[in-house]
């Protein structure tokens, strides 16, 4: 025997079982410091755009107050409208009416709607391992269904609503099932498809716009004919404020999407398909047909912001109906994690940051609204950045990396 | 040069990899490195080439301490290391890829950048020679055997003066043929003056070329062995308790046919044939080996069974239907069990739980589902019985797969497959990256399959397990079998299949050799 036993092993330590919940708190705890940094850098940004704080610069030397008067100035009075606008205005509610009180609610819900619903639709699709950016087609392409039901069709009260909201959501499908599909059976790039079709979509828009029938009477404008008032979504508080049932219908497709993926049998292969396509074939999962699948449903969840615009906040076919929602809606589900609960609240911090643009304006540029929403999630997808800035410790590979990585299917 | 590593302690977190551990490695000196995966090699190793800093310890190299900041400090003091997944460019030459990092211009033109391409073919031309690696400096590296493309691995550390050579598990990839030649290599390059880590599980290997054996489990050094140790004697030392190498178990009950593959020919996306007319049978109750270096055909061949690749002539027959153009989903659903032979890849879904990844190509059967919902509890209450029954080591069915060892992942899959009554179990290369302890769990659970009247198709490329397992043997050699024969552990037979994996159908009378 020429072995020689030395130390015992010690017990290998267990892996602590609260692991997923203090991730779950990291993520959210960088996606807050993210707003956080994002809203410092911005008020840096606002003070430069400010031409008073500009215009101290030159006797910054003599009197360096000047400048940061004016700059907290700027600053202050951008993020108040910013507040007025999104949550509660003093000067609005002074009048007492309940439009008064709750109008920047309103506004940020109605803004949040369709950014909810086409949140949840790019985020359904990355859990399935694709990159939905198709949402500004199969919004418009949903808002034509629904439109269209709308005002060419007259049925009575309720129906009429119900038939126009479920061709929406079938339009928004078909778009996404296309994409889907060619993905399914070609192997054709889901990012590549889906921004050709948002093409598509936009210029089959443009050219409906301009068809009789179609267009709204005297025919000048490129705009259609209204819907029925059968056919719109009921608003929840009463004429004055803009929110409608349409938020409603998004806070139950969220629902249904955190159903979806947690609970169901197809949820779990849609996941599986997504987290590891090689896997869930050799486990005998279709992994094409989950790509038709998956698309379906994005595009409908997609096609039910379109009928929030067009039955809901705007019941006119526009050729801005999609109004950019297509795209912050990749914003809001990076934001949300692809998770129903964050994109909730991911929806409601851009609908507010929209409901507050135009009272931001009166003091600074309106470009800077969008670089604070740029900012937030540029800092969301490099988190190793907020983990340097805030020198908090790293856990494990979780946070943001496979979105910061790329959400390549 | 001598090497000497003190006391080094390198922490993960909670996880200490490695514990206070002393090495050291005198000039001219094989010194292997034995231990189970997970008892913190590698990490040593890493440690040693300025991958890692140490927590504490200190690295001393002639007496000298030296800190290493990257692999850049670790190879100027002389140290090379060879991974285990080869750093080579697959479209660049050998020479080329040996300049790589440490360009130089040359010739007439070098003033202007041009690389002195002329010198590098020299110097791969000396340095293999006085080694005798024979290495041709322009083939294609992707052109080369593996072997080959491992030699250019050494090549690479020696052209940069490397005193002390890492091994990372070198074998792992070679035929036996190949680690022969290897081991010839390193004999050399021990004569020549220069000192050799190498790391392994495998205790053949290092009883046949080590001078000395450092064991370490659990990130401490646990004992010091010499070569001539027995191999069981080594494997307790490794795994900490007392285990059984040898697989035991009771000869064949072959029943009916249950897999028969008829002219079976495969063709890659580029159109090229791999998988060449071939034709087996399997029966109940018997496990057949399809033995073959890693790239003969296997692999497609294993797909095709289970319905992954679609053969391109021939028919598949699995208990009785004809499964050549029928689905995977199907194919499982006859009683088939597969377990891939890349796990993380194929197996398991990493960022799903234990549990998820129990049921994954069940989740969608009763009891685990309804018609549209999963029971959650069911698939709960499944994965606590099978982490039970497979001693499958991790603290919650919670967790996500990516944090068990490999060992446990294979388990996971091994209990997956094997939680239906099967007809057919395949399983490929099942005990890949395993350690001692893991391989004979796996080994017993395959034999128990097989006792239970399945019959189980085995694809390995390690020769010890294809024949302890196999109760027949076919040999795969460029997408065809080129020979079959009946299993056993009689040495004769190891060379001949030894033979026949590289290719050799010449018929040398066997165990005349030895």
């Amino acid at each position: 025997m020429s072995t020689t036993e030395t130390a015992p092993a010690p017990a290998p330590t267990p892996a602590t079982p609260t692991k997923r919940r203090s991730s779950a708190r990291d993520t959210a705890l960088v996606t807050a410091l993210s707003f956080l940094t994002a809203l410092v850098i911005s008020a840096i940004l606002i003070a430069i755009a400010d031409p008073q704080t500009r215009g101290s610069f030159k006797y910054f030397f003599h009197y360096p107050g000047d400048t940061f008067r004016f700059a907290w100035s700027a600053i202050w009075h951008t993020y108040q409208a910013l507040f007025y606008g999104a949550i509660f205005n003093p000067h609005t509610a002074a009048n007492g009416t309940m439009s008064g009180y709750l109008g920047p609610i309103s506004e940020t819900l109605t803004n949040a709607t369709p950014l909810i619903a086409g949140g949840l639709a790019v985020g359904l699709a990355f859990r399935a391992g694709l990159f939905n950016i198709g949402g500004q087609g199969q919004i418009i392409l949903g808002a034509i269904f629904a439109g269209f039901v709308g005002f060419h069709w007259h049925l009575p009260v309720v129906l009429h609503l119900i038939v126009a909201v479920v061709a929406g959501i079938v339009g928004g499908a078909l778009w996404g099932g296309i994409a889907g599909f060619l993905k399914a059976r070609t192997g054709a790039h889901e990012v590549i498809t889906t921004i050709m079709l948002n093409y598509v979509a936009l210029n089959l828009l443009g050219y409906l716009l301009s068809v009789k029938g179609f267009q709204a009477p005297p025919y000048g404008q490129a705009i259609s004919n209204p819907v029925d008032h059968n056919a719109t979504l009921p608003l929840l508080l009463g004429g004055s404020l803009r929110v409608h049932l349409g938020l409603l219908l998004s806070l139950a497709a969220a629902g249904f999407v955190w159903w979806l993926l947690t609970y169901s049998r197809l949820g779990f292969r849609l996941r599986a398909v997504g987290a590891n396509p090689f896997a869930a074939r050799t486990a005998g999962m279709h992994v094409e047909n989950s790509y038709v699948v998956v698309m379906l449903l994005s595009g409908a969840l997609c096609g039910l912001a379109g009928v929030s615009q067009v039955l809901g906040t705007n019941p006119q076919l526009t050729g801005d109906i999609d109004a950019g929602i297509g795209f912050d809606a990749i914003t809001v589900a990076l934001l949300g994690r692809a998770n129903p609960v964050g994109t909730i609240f991911a929806g409601l911090l851009f609908g507010g940051l929209r409901a507050g643009a135009p009272l931001m304006q009166q003091y600074t540029p309106i470009e800077l609204v969008q670089v604070i929403q740029s900012l937030i999630v540029l800092f969301i997808a490099a988190p190793a950045v907020i983990r340097a800035i805030f020198r908090l410790k790293t856990s494990g590979s979780s946070v943001g990396a496979e979105l910061a990585k790329g959400w390549n299917g | 040069m001598k090497l000497e590593l003190r006391g080094i302690t390198k922490r993960f977190g909670a996880l200490t990899a490695n514990d206070h551990i002393d090495l050291v490695v005198e000039p001219g000196e094989i010194h292997a490195l034995l231990g189970e995966n997970g008892a913190g090699k590698s990490t040593l190793m890493n440690v040693l080439y300025g991958l890692y800093q140490p927590d504490e310890g200190e690295i001393l190299i002639d007496g000298q301490p030296m800190t290493f900041a990257g692999p850049g400090d670790a190879m100027a003091a002389g140290i090379g290391m060879v991974h285990q997944h080869f750093m080579l460019i697959p479209v660049f030459t050998v020479a080329e890829n040996i300049e790589l990092g440490h360009e130089r211009t040359g010739g007439p033109l070098g003033l202007l950048g041009f690389l002195d391409r002329r010198r590098a073919r020299r110097e791969v031309r000396d340095i293999s020679q006085r080694y005798g690696l024979d290495v041709p400096a322009d083939a294609l590296v992707q052109d080369l055997p593996v072997g080959v493309q491992q030699r250019v691995e050494i090549l690479k550390a020696l052209v940069r003066d490397a005193k002390v050579l890492i091994l990372d598990e070198p074998t792992a990839v070679l035929t036996p043929q190949e680690t022969d030649d290897l081991m010839e290599i390193m004999t050399s390059l021990k004569q020549s003056g220069t000192a050799i880590v190498f790391i392994t599980h495998k205790l053949r290997e290092v009883r046949a070329v080590a001078d000395k054996i450092t064991v370490i489990r659990r990130g401490k050094v646990v004992g010091t062995a010499s070569p001539d140790s027995t191999p069981a004697e080594l494997a307790s030392l490794m795994v900490g308790r007392p285990v059984k190498l040898n697989i035991d178990k009771r000869p064949a009950t072959p029943g009916d046919d249950v897999v028969e593959v008829d002219g079976v020919r495969i063709l890659d996306e580029a159109g090229a044939v791999t998988v060449d007319g071939v034709s087996f049978s399997v029966r109940g109750g018997e496990i057949y080996a399809l033995a073959g270096v890693q790239g003969n055909g296997q692999t497609e061949l294993t797909e095709a069974l289970v319905g992954l690749e679609r053969a391109d002539a021939g028919r598949i027959r699995i208990a009785g239907a004809d499964v050549t153009r029928m689905s995977t989903d199907d194919i499982l659903g006859l009683g088939v069990g597969y377990v891939p032979e890349d796990r993380m890849h194929d197996g398991l879904v990493s960022s799903f739980s234990v549990a998820e990844n129990m049921v994954l190509d069940l989740y969608d059967q009763q009891p685990y589902s309804g018609r549209l919902n999963l029971d959650l509890g069911h698939i709960r209450r499944h994965a606590e019985q099978k982490v039970e029954e497979f001693d499958v080591r991790t603290s919650s069915i919670g967790h996500a797969a990516s944090t068990l060892s490999g060992g446990n992942q294979q388990k996971v899959v091994l209990a997956r497959e094997m939680s239906r009554p099967l007809k057919l179990l395949i399983v490929a290369q099942p005990t890949r990256g395993l350690d001692v302890g893991s391989m004979e769990f796996v080994h017993q659970r395959i034999v128990a399959e097989r006792d239970n009247g399945a019959a189980v198709i085995l694809i390995s490329s390690e020769l010890d397990e294809v024949l302890g397992l196999a109760d027949r043997i076919g040999v795969m050699y460029r997408g065809k079998i080129i020979g079959e024969v009946a299993g056993g552990t009689d040495p004769a037979l190891a060379e001949e299949i030894g033979m026949l994996m590289a290719g050799q159908t010449g018929e040398t009378p066997t165990g005349a050799t030895r």
